[in-house]
């Protein structure tokens, strides 16, 4: 029972609900309120004409229930007696109310209103003893409480009438409906008409038909308008008819369906080739598929995984293929190429916005493009291989020199001693300690006297070592003795100091000291043997070449002014001209009249070394940064070629006095041997062919061969290296 | 002095030349515009010798055109139908705007249009011309026919392009001019001789595309529009070479069927053109013609191919490929019958020779036992071969032979893949059970490398004579050494070697010293090239020596 009540009293607060909202419409009222009773009676199966819908309306409710529960259950716990009073009050009187509200949607007559609060929800009502006012004004008490749930329950039990009894909320009592309602309510549940009389199959009596009646449907007679022209269509003509005339308008075009109508283009190949088409060129095709791009490629052909990665890390324009091989082991595994339309896309730019240029492809051979030179065969005589070697030195050999007879050989080194070999035995003759690191040596080419002069430090010393016949020995010592005899040495030159060896330094060979101010690097004779010069290299004053008479005992300073850092320096072999190499130049002085006469461009950064053709008409000249220049004095000032034969700098150049030969040394260890033919003919080039490379020398310290010098009579070349070795190339 | 001065970029190369805006300019078109004239016209940029002369002296990248082509581009009659279609989008738009849904329809109903029946004329004044251009039409086509109806295109566009291929397709079987096929992992690539002309296109796989982003398919429609032209007049012109009626008619799904009546007058056509070439090759000397001859009958025997097979293709093989290749070379080929329509005959078929197949596993019913059941590359092997290959390698599970491009030829010192000396020996006609024979070859291709090393070494042999030499010092020094000190020596004698002067080795060394000393001397320039020619050489050796050992 309890929850019967429960039951009941939600339905209630619901109906109350919907009353609020409005929605309370006649139709529905009845079945609700049925709907309520059965409700109250749910256990029992007493469900009458309202049956079917009841059962419908129940799994609503139902749902209805549970969600109302939830949401209020706290509240109705709390309230459920005092609900259950309320609803007690009410039922009543709301039967009444019924009625009357019933009537207020019928507008006819108003028979029956016993309560006057209108549609209002009946709960605003719920805390006051009465439930409205009646016509005259006077309140409706709620009814006294006299029906509980039990009441309920045993007036459902025992009142068979209990099924079709309707509790009126707005007057709070019972109504009990009568058949022909009972009636009513099932029909509309039903959803048929209420008037049991009404037929809803009536044929349907066609007013617009097709058949055309005889008299017009209404009875308006026809406006005017009707029956004269229009001015605004005829102002619409007009327009058109002037636009037609303008031929503003065109007649419709006949559909022309012109694509995929194809004809035989080229049937009369009349040949017309314009200029256009022969500078037209041709987009190159695609090039077509090679192994790698089979679906089933040899495996040679798939990338290893060094090769995917490195494919992978290129950018995408340095890949030499622009997909990774794949294989598959059937055809149908094959997957659709992601890229295909990019790749037709990328064509299509290619064809329209690629710069097309007509290239001469010439297929090269390079065999054609070795120069055709004469067979070093047939320039022979040339030193080809090594055939002695001088020990001896602990220090690199920077220098070496051979005496003009070609039997002894000097060399200087940074162990601070001079020795003098014996070509043909490789012997060691004579070792002069000079204490200090041998800078350059050169012998006097005057075949008629024996000395040699060393530059170390910032001394240079005219030694007599006494190697050649009695009569060259005393030729050479009366040379050096010609001046003591005459006039004393004009000290006016000031830096320049002439002294004479004394005591042990005589026994040793000894014979002159010049002083220099600064640290000697270089020095020369000329080819008389008389004049002898030095070089102080040195940036900042113009005292950088010194030229002695050794005859006088006389130095000179040739120039005045300062052209830049002197690397080397050489006599012409018969004229009087002196050249000059400064570090990027090599200037050329006519001694006589004392102007320079020529300045030769090297084009290299720093030369190295300088050597004169016997001829006089040529020069080489060798730089730190691998060139070899050859420049012919009647050509040009430029170098007549360029040779780029070492891999390191040039260290040493040297031409042979007889055979057309020359040689350079170089910090990659090797000396290379050329030949090269001078002829008389100007007209004619010099002949430049590389014959030898020739290797014997050890790298030390990042040092190769230093100097190079060539035999004076045999097709023989010294070279001096770092290794402290020289070594004789026959 | 005296004289006007001369101004510059006013003569020679800069007047020759113009930008691509200014070019744009004066043909008063929008950019989109002039891309389509470009495209349509083949009016392509020229890369002018002195850019900077041609750029006024400024170095800012630029596109130049020739001002001749610019010039010719005047008076193309297109240029007006561009602009009349400008102002006809104009109009469109307005109408659209006012919601005039009459002024839209009568604009739509004028919607200008034109031909390019002249341009292709005036771009191939011979039909030679027009047929050497047509790879990238045909790949282009056959690209657009694949194109799902999803509006990257037109789908008028997709229909004719898809009609225009099968008629090619069609052309090609009739004229049995197909000679390649190429399985790539991009698509399939087929090759055909058309009148002396060889052609390639691409097919992708029968998959949907993913359509990029970064894709202009405006560029690529321009492009179909004129290729569609283009290759409809040329099928025109062939199909008329072959006495066939042209548009053929077709099945209505594009199916590729050749007309049966058409065999006739194709084999009567090829007799002809045989006569003739034989009458031509009269005057030339006879190994050549022999050879061509020889070539001629290959060629003739790869065209009857297929002839008296019947396959038989499974559903799951690429039907339309393999049924172009069969008939190509005169096979019969039937498919069953709800996978498309015009299967001739059914599975049961007794008189089927080969069934094409990619599946698995054998999980399927067999008919016949006088029937090879292979997988679909034997077909494209067999027509790479020229010859029928043993099917003993292609059967159902065997593990494929590699596909090779049939489009390598090897030169000398180029690396051959084992699998292609193979198909060679077949092709002479030799059996497949001497591979020792083929090792020796191998071999001895190895040996010829080994000597060209050698070589190599040789031009290091000084340093070896060196260190011979050292050597030798070395023991003279201790000798000496053992003088020195006084020491009773024990003297020995050992006897000495000869040395064997290998003559043939001399020369060698002398020559590679020539040769070094005559590179010493070549000009930078020279040199350059030849260092680049000599550096791509060597990595080719070494690429061709890595390959075999992966």
């Amino acid at each position: 029972m309890k929850k019967a009540g429960g039951k009941t009293a939600l339905k209630r607060s619901k109906e109350e609900d919907e009353e609020q909202n409005q929605i309370f419409n006649f139709n529905r009222k009845p079945a609700d309120e049925d709907k309520d009773d059965d409700l109250s009676d749910s256990e029992d199966s007493v469900y009458s004409g309202l049956e079917d819908s009841g059962s419908d309306s129940e799994e609503e409710e139902g749902s209805d229930d549970d969600e109302e529960e939830g949401s209020d259950d706290d509240e109705e716990e709390g309230s459920d007696d005092n609900d259950d009073k309320m609803k007690e009050k009410k039922e009543g009187e709301v039967s009444e109310e019924k009625k009357k509200h019933e009537y207020e949607h019928d507008s006819s007559d108003e028979e029956d209103i016993r309560n006057t609060v209108g549609n209002i929800p009946m709960e605003w009502y719920k805390d006051f003893p009465h439930i409205g006012y009646n016509l005259d004004g006077k309140k409706i008490y709620k009814p006294i409480r006299n029906k509980d749930e039990l009441d309920d329950f045993l007036d459902k039990m025992e009142n068979p009438e209990y099924w079709r009894t309707v509790h009126d909320k707005q007057t709070g009592s019972d109504v009990v409906l009568s058949d022909d309602q009972v009636e009513l309510v099932n029909r509309l549940q039903r959803g048929q008409f209420g008037d049991v009389n009404f037929n809803e199959c009536e044929p349907m009596v066609e007013f617009f038909s097709s058949d055309v009646m005889i008299h017009p449907v209404t009875n308006r007679p026809a406006d005017k308008r009707s029956f004269i022209p229009s001015l605004t269509e005829k102002e619409k003509v007009s327009k058109l008819v002037h636009a037609i005339k303008m031929g503003w308008i065109k007649p419709r075009r006949v559909e022309d369906d012109g694509r995929g109508r194809y004809y035989n283009l080229w049937a009369s190949e009349d040949s017309s080739i314009l200029a256009r088409h022969k500078m037209h060129l041709p987009a190159p095709k695609i090039p077509l598929p090679g192994h790698h791009e089979s679906y089933n490629p040899p495996p040679e052909y798939l990338f290893t995984d060094e090769e995917r990665a490195l494919w992978e890390q290129q950018d995408p324009a340095d890949r030499k293929l622009p997909f990774v091989p794949r294989k598959y082991s059937s055809l149908r595994q094959v997957p659709a190429f992601s890229q295909f339309i990019h790749e037709r896309f990328e064509r299509c730019l290619d064809l329209y916005l690629c710069p097309r240029q007509r290239k001469m492809r010439v297929n090269v051979n390079p065999e054609d493009l070795i120069p055709q030179l004469p067979k070093p065969k047939d320039l022979q005589p040339f030193p080809t291989t090594r055939s002695l070697v001088y020990r001896g030195h602990s220090g690199l050999v920077r220098s070496i020199s051979v005496s003009p007879s070609g039997q002894w050989l000097a060399s200087g080194s940074d162990d601070g001693s001079v020795r003098f070999w014996e070509v043909c035995s490789s012997r060691c003759m004579k070792t002069v300690q000079v204490g200090g690191a041998v800078k350059s040596v050169a012998w006097n080419p005057n075949p008629s006297v024996c000395l040699l002069a060393v530059a170390l430090d910032s001394v240079v010393l005219i030694l007599s070592p006494s190697l050649a016949d009695k009569q060259v020995i005393l030729s050479s010592e009366r040379l050096l003795s010609a001046q003591q005899e005459g006039e004393e040495p004009a000290e006016g030159n000031g830096s320049v100091v002439w002294s004479e060896a004394e005591g042990e330094e005589l026994n040793q060979g000894l014979r002159l000291k010049i002083q220099h101010p600064k640290a000697v690097h270089q020095v020369v004779w000329h080819a008389k043997g008389d004049y002898l010069a030095s070089v102080m290299p040195d940036n900042t004053s113009h005292l950088q070449v010194y030229i002695h008479q050794l005859s006088r005992r006389r130095s000179q300073n040739p120039f005045s002014r300062n052209k830049g850092l002197v690397q080397c320096i050489s006599f012409h072999p018969i004229r009087p001209y002196f050249f000059v190499a400064t570090q990027r130049s090599i200037r050329i002085y006519n001694l006589v009249k004392q102007e320079m006469t020529k300045k030769l461009q090297t084009n290299s950064k720093w030369i190295s070394s300088m050597a004169v053709h016997p001829g006089g008409d040529h020069v080489i000249c060798g730089s730190y940064d691998c060139k070899l220049s050859w420049f012919d004095l009647d050509l040009s000032t430029k170098p007549y070629k360029m040779l780029r034969h070492h891999k390191k700098a040039v260290r040493g150049v040297a031409y042979h006095r007889l055979y057309p030969l020359f040689a350079s040394a170089s910090d990659d260890g090797s000396v290379i041997v050329c030949h090269g033919t001078v002829y008389n003919d100007l007209l004619q080039n010099p002949l430049i062919v590389p014959v030898k490379v020739l290797r014997g020398h050890v790298m030390t310290h990042d040092l190769g061969v230093l100097d190079v010098t060539f035999h004076p009579t045999q097709p023989w070349v010294f070279s001096s290296g770092a290794d402290a070795t020289i070594c004789l190339f026959t | 002095m005296g004289g006007l001065q001369k101004k510059k970029f006013e003569r020679g190369s800069a007047t020759n030349y113009i930008t691509r805006n200014r070019a744009r300019k004066k043909l008063q078109l929008s950019l989109p515009d002039f891309r389509r004239l470009c495209i349509l016209k083949g009016i392509y940029p020229h890369e002018p010798k002195h850019k900077k002369k041609v750029n006024k002296g400024s170095t800012a990248p630029r596109t130049f055109y020739l001002l001749k082509d610019i010039r010719f581009l005047l008076h193309e009659p297109i240029v007006g139908k561009f602009r009349e279609y400008k102002i006809f989008v104009r109009k469109l738009k307005k109408a659209y705007g006012k919601t005039e849904w009459s002024a839209v329809e009568r604009l739509r109903e004028n919607k200008p249009t034109y031909k390019l029946d002249h341009i292709i004329k005036e771009r191939y004044p011979t039909f030679i011309d027009a047929l050497r251009d047509i790879d990238d039409a045909l790949c282009m086509c056959f690209l657009f026919s694949t194109f799902a109806r999803t509006g990257k295109c037109h789908v008028q566009t997709i229909q004719l392009c898809r009609r225009l291929t099968v008629e090619w397709m069609n052309y090609v079987i009739a004229s049995r001019s197909l000679r390649k096929v190429f399985l790539s992992i991009k698509g399939i690539y087929y090759q055909a001789e058309v009148m002396g002309q060889l052609i390639t296109w691409v097919v992708p796989y029968q998959f949907s595309h993913d359509h990029p982003v970064d894709v202009d398919y405006r560029v690529m429609a321009t492009f179909t529009e004129l290729y569609t032209t283009l290759l409809g007049f040329v099928s025109f012109r062939l199909y008329s070479s072959l006495n066939l009626v042209y548009p053929p008619k077709l099945d209505s799904n594009g199916e590729s069927e050749p007309k049966e009546e058409s065999e006739d007058d194709y084999a009567m056509n090829s007799e002809s053109y045989l006569e003739v070439s034989h009458f031509v090759l009269n005057s030339e000397d006879m190994e050549k013609m022999e050879a061509r001859e020889k070539e001629l009958k290959q060629q003739e025997a790869q065209k009857k191919l297929f002839e008296g097979l019947k396959f038989y293709l499974n559903r799951e093989v690429p039907r339309e490929s393999l049924a172009f290749v069969i008939r190509c070379f005169g096979g019969q080929v039937s498919w069953d019958k709800s996978v498309c329509i015009g299967s001739t005959y059914d599975v049961t078929d007794e008189t089927i020779t080969h069934q094409i197949i990619d599946r698995p596993s054998m999980i399927f019913e067999t008919f016949a036992c006088f029937r090879y059941y292979i997988q679909p590359q034997w077909l494209y092997d067999c027509v790479n071969a020229k010859i029928l290959l043993p099917v003993e390698d292609y059967f159902l599970g065997v593990t494929l032979p590699p596909h090779l491009s049939p489009f390598v030829e090897e030169k000398e010192g180029d690396y051959v893949p084992p699998e292609k000396l193979k198909m060679m020996a077949l092709q002479r006609g030799e059996k497949p059970g001497n591979e020792q024979e083929e090792d020796e070859e191998e071999e001895e291709e190895e040996g010829e490398q080994e000597e060209e090393e050698e070589q190599e070494e040789d031009d290091n042999g000084d340093e070896e004579d060196d260190e011979e030499e050292v050597a030798e010092e070395k023991n003279l020094k201790k000798m000496e050494e053992q003088r020195s000190q006084g020491k009773s020596l024990h003297v020995k004698v050992t006897p000495g070697k000869l040395k064997v002067e290998n003559k043939a080795r001399l020369e060698q060394e002398e020559k590679a010293e020539e040769k070094r000393l005559a590179i010493m001397m070549m000009k930078k320039k020279e040199k350059y090239l030849y260092d680049k020619i000599m550096f791509g050489k060597k990595r080719k050796v070494r690429e061709v020596r890595t390959l075999p050992l992966r």
